[in-house]
């Protein structure tokens, strides 16, 4: 469902008094972090393999248009339809008309972040096509009609309680448990006969191969592999950053990203995906289809700086290391890419003036930047955008959206002050003498003692302090 | 020699041992910390080194280059460029406006005639215990009563300065300090400049785990080597009615090897 009236201020609010929600993410956040690290405990390995993934990607970066290219080439050669949509309606219209030809009413669907960004689900019932999440968190997520509330465990928010309730109310005839094991069967025994009838499965694509033309898929319950072989119909949607170079490419992007992911050496699954079935096979779908999308990342990749947003292979450690994140959980973001990806992604894609708050849901403590597997400099991109919605002219849609006459002000004053050595002395000296008589009800003190008391102006300055020391000045 | 290889930012290697050093004290420690932008002064003045303090500086420019506001911290940066002319290390007692100048004034001034000179300063500044640790090798000896003590370090401190290990290298030189490590030592407080005041409920929340941590550790006192982080965990601890008290690593130094 697309989110009409987004505020991060208030989702957050909301998330934060709720002190189950708040114990989940804290809980599940901490385990993913301790556990990542374990992943990468020799940190020289650490550095290799994530300087290796990065070039991966900033080298497929360089030379994006011909490596798109190429695999549209080789992925038609090896009878895979390529389609290209430049928005999310155009992408929708192309699944739409891909069932309808078919006519499939039912799809099984795999994780997809880009199924999420295009609002599918929402878009195929409006068409009357049930559209099945096959992936055991995006299920629970569709059962009670959120969003994912993160991007590789989509119902990380829920704990096993919650679980067990939604089943007992959502499923027919499932008794109420809290066994995970007995909760798994369940969503099994439901999805296995949604396997068998739909008419076309669906699945997003982790990497795709320009030399070969490959899809590649990672996964980890084996839902992928349904989806992408027992339909007759296969559709896997990506967005135009996902290709890489050459088939070698794949391994240093393998290697890191489960591990980056949910601390697993290797996931399950890993499908790589070349061609409809063959004459004389026995499975596989009759015709793949991948859609590959825009949605405003050409824009993105139009600038040098900007263009690093693109490089992400969507692991989501970011949002596991993120404080902010922690306390508020995904679902504040109001966004298919919720914490720090998702705080310099989405405004580029939905522009400043609708998102230039989000950039802001940060202290910029640089925890995602210090772990991102492919050194994407999330806190720089976050300065960036801070910068474009305060300020026109800038190449994020809606620059300048932000600015507001009062804030230049204020800081056009700030910067004077701070600029001349004797405007400072007089104004800091006041400050120091005065500053504690400031009621704590003006504008930002209030906010700041909602939680803290006033801070206390020391009544002299270090300035002082050295002159009268006899520190030199030069 | 201490052996703290920072494993991330730009806070590696070190330099011959000056005569002289440069002091850039940061707006926070001049209106709200002056004693301890003092106790750094007196710690380097220790170590026989002469601390010069240039009286027209007043604020790194941090403030408003991380609100988008570039021009305008642009424009205080510069006023602080010229007031390191010798080649001198500068010595920075705070991470986060360490950081700034360090790894920000580049970008800052990218294309900018006084991009050199930036660059300059940049690559002259060092963290207050980095610069203890690494330049100084400084021994400290212990003259206070036993004391339990825990630290927080700073996200700019450790992540655009490198530094790691430093500051809890200097406190555990004291003999009657026992220092408790939190369990999320390396989590930010919540303070993130403008974001405690733009998002003061999250900000709160933060801060909230941040002092449980704190607690857990059964320390009497919370050091920390930036007055952003301080001003944050104190005055939360502090509205929240707790014992704990929060001091700046220079102030405790100079405390406790001084006797006070």
């Amino acid at each position: 469902m697309a989110v009409e009236n987004v505020n991060f201020a208030a989702a957050s609010r909301k998330a934060l008094q709720d002190p189950q929600l708040r114990a989940n993410f804290r809980r599940a956040m901490d385990g993913l972090v301790t556990k990542r690290a374990a992943q990468f405990a020799d940190a020289k390995e650490w550095n290799g393999v994530r300087t290796l993934a990065a070039s991966v990607r900033t080298r497929a970066l360089a030379k994006l248009p011909e490596l798109l290219e190429q695999l549209e080439a080789n992925l038609t050669r090896n009878g895979i339809q390529v389609h290209w949509a430049s928005t999310t309606d155009e992408a929708n219209a192309i699944v739409l008309d891909i069932m309808r030809r078919n006519g499939a009413t039912l799809a099984v669907k795999g994780k997809s972040m880009v199924s999420e960004e295009m609002h599918l689900n929402a878009f195929l019932e409006e068409h009357d096509i049930e559209v099945v999440e096959a992936d055991l968190g995006e299920y629970i997520v569709q059962l009670d009609r959120e969003m994912p509330s993160h991007i590789i465990m989509p119902a990380i928010h829920k704990n096993t309680k919650q679980i067990a309730q939604l089943f007992r109310e959502k499923i027919k005839d499932a008794k109420y448990t809290e066994d995970v094991g007995e909760l798994t069967d369940l969503a099994r025994r439901v999805l296995r006969r949604k396997f068998a009838t739909a008419g076309v499965g669906m699945s997003g694509v982790n990497v795709a191969v320009a030399e070969t033309g490959t899809l590649c898929l990672v996964e980890n319950e084996g839902n992928g592999r349904m989806c992408t072989t027992v339909p007759p119909v296969h559709i896997a949607f990506m967005g135009i950053e996902k290709v890489v170079e050459k088939l070698e490419d794949v391994a240093p992007i393998l290697s890191i990203l489960p591990r980056s992911a949910t601390a697993q050496p290797i996931t399950t699954y890993f499908n790589m995906i070349s061609s409809p079935r063959k004459p004389g096979e026995k499975d596989g779908p009759r015709e793949i289809h991948v859609v590959i999308l825009d949605n405003g990342r050409s824009s993105i990749y139009e600038d040098e700086e900007l263009r690093n947003t693109l490089r992400c292979i969507r692991c989501g450690a970011c949002m596991n290391h993120c404080p902010v994140y922690t306390q508020v959980g995904g679902h504040a973001y109001q966004a298919p890419y919720p914490g720090p990806i998702g705080k310099i992604l989405i405004p580029q894609i939905e522009g400043l003036e609708r998102r230039g708050e989000m950039p802001h849901a940060c202290t910029m403590c640089n925890a995602c930047v210090e772990i991102c597997p492919v050194k994407i400099p999330i806190v720089e991109i976050m300065g960036r955008l801070r910068t474009e919605a305060v300020k026109k002219g800038g190449h994020v849609k809606g620059a300048g959206a932000r600015a507001s006459a009062r804030e230049d002000a204020a800081w056009k004053g700030w910067a004077a002050m701070y600029s001349s050595p004797l405007a400072y002395r007089m104004a800091s000296a006041l400050m120091a003498k005065l500053g504690n008589a400031a009621p704590a009800s003006l504008p930002l003190l209030k906010e700041w003692t909602s939680a803290r008391v006033k801070p206390r102006f020391a009544g002299r300055t270090l300035h002082e302090m050295a002159r009268k020391k006899g520190i030199p000045d030069a | 020699m201490s052996t703290a290889p920072a494993t991330t930012g730009t806070g590696t290697g070190t330099i011959p041992r000056p005569d002289t050093v440069y002091y850039f004290g940061t707006c926070l420690v001049d209106l709200f910390y002056p004693d301890a932008g003092m106790a750094g002064i007196e710690l380097l003045q220790a170590q026989g080194l002469r601390v010069v303090f240039p009286q027209g500086q007043s604020c790194c420019g941090q403030p408003a280059y991380n609100c988008g506001h570039r021009d305008e911290s642009r424009k205080v940066a510069r006023a602080q460029l010229d007031l390191f002319p010798e080649d001198w290390p500068i010595v920075v007692p705070s991470g986060s406006c360490a950081g700034m100048m360090k790894t920000h004034y580049p970008d800052l001034f990218k294309g900018d005639p006084d991009r050199a000179k930036a660059e300059k300063v940049a690559g002259r500044v060092w963290e207050l215990t980095q610069f203890l640790v690494q330049v100084l090798d400084v021994k400290l000896e212990d003259k206070g009563e036993p004391v339990r003590v825990t630290w927080h370090a700073s996200c700019h401190s450790q992540r655009e300065m490198g530094v790691r290990d430093e500051p809890k290298a200097l406190l555990r030189q004291l003999g009657n300090v026992e220092l408790v490590e939190l369990t999320r030592e390396r989590e930010c407080c919540g303070f993130g400049g403008t974001f405690a005041v733009r998002h003061p409920e999250i900000s709160a929340a933060m801060v909230g785990d941040k002092m449980s941590d704190i607690e857990g550790t059964g320390a009497s006192t919370v050091v920390s080597g930036d007055c952003g982080c301080l001003l944050n965990i104190t005055g939360a601890l502090e509205a929240a009615g707790k014992p704990v008290r929060g001091t700046h690593i220079a102030e405790f130094l100079k405390e406790r090897t001084s006797g006070r």
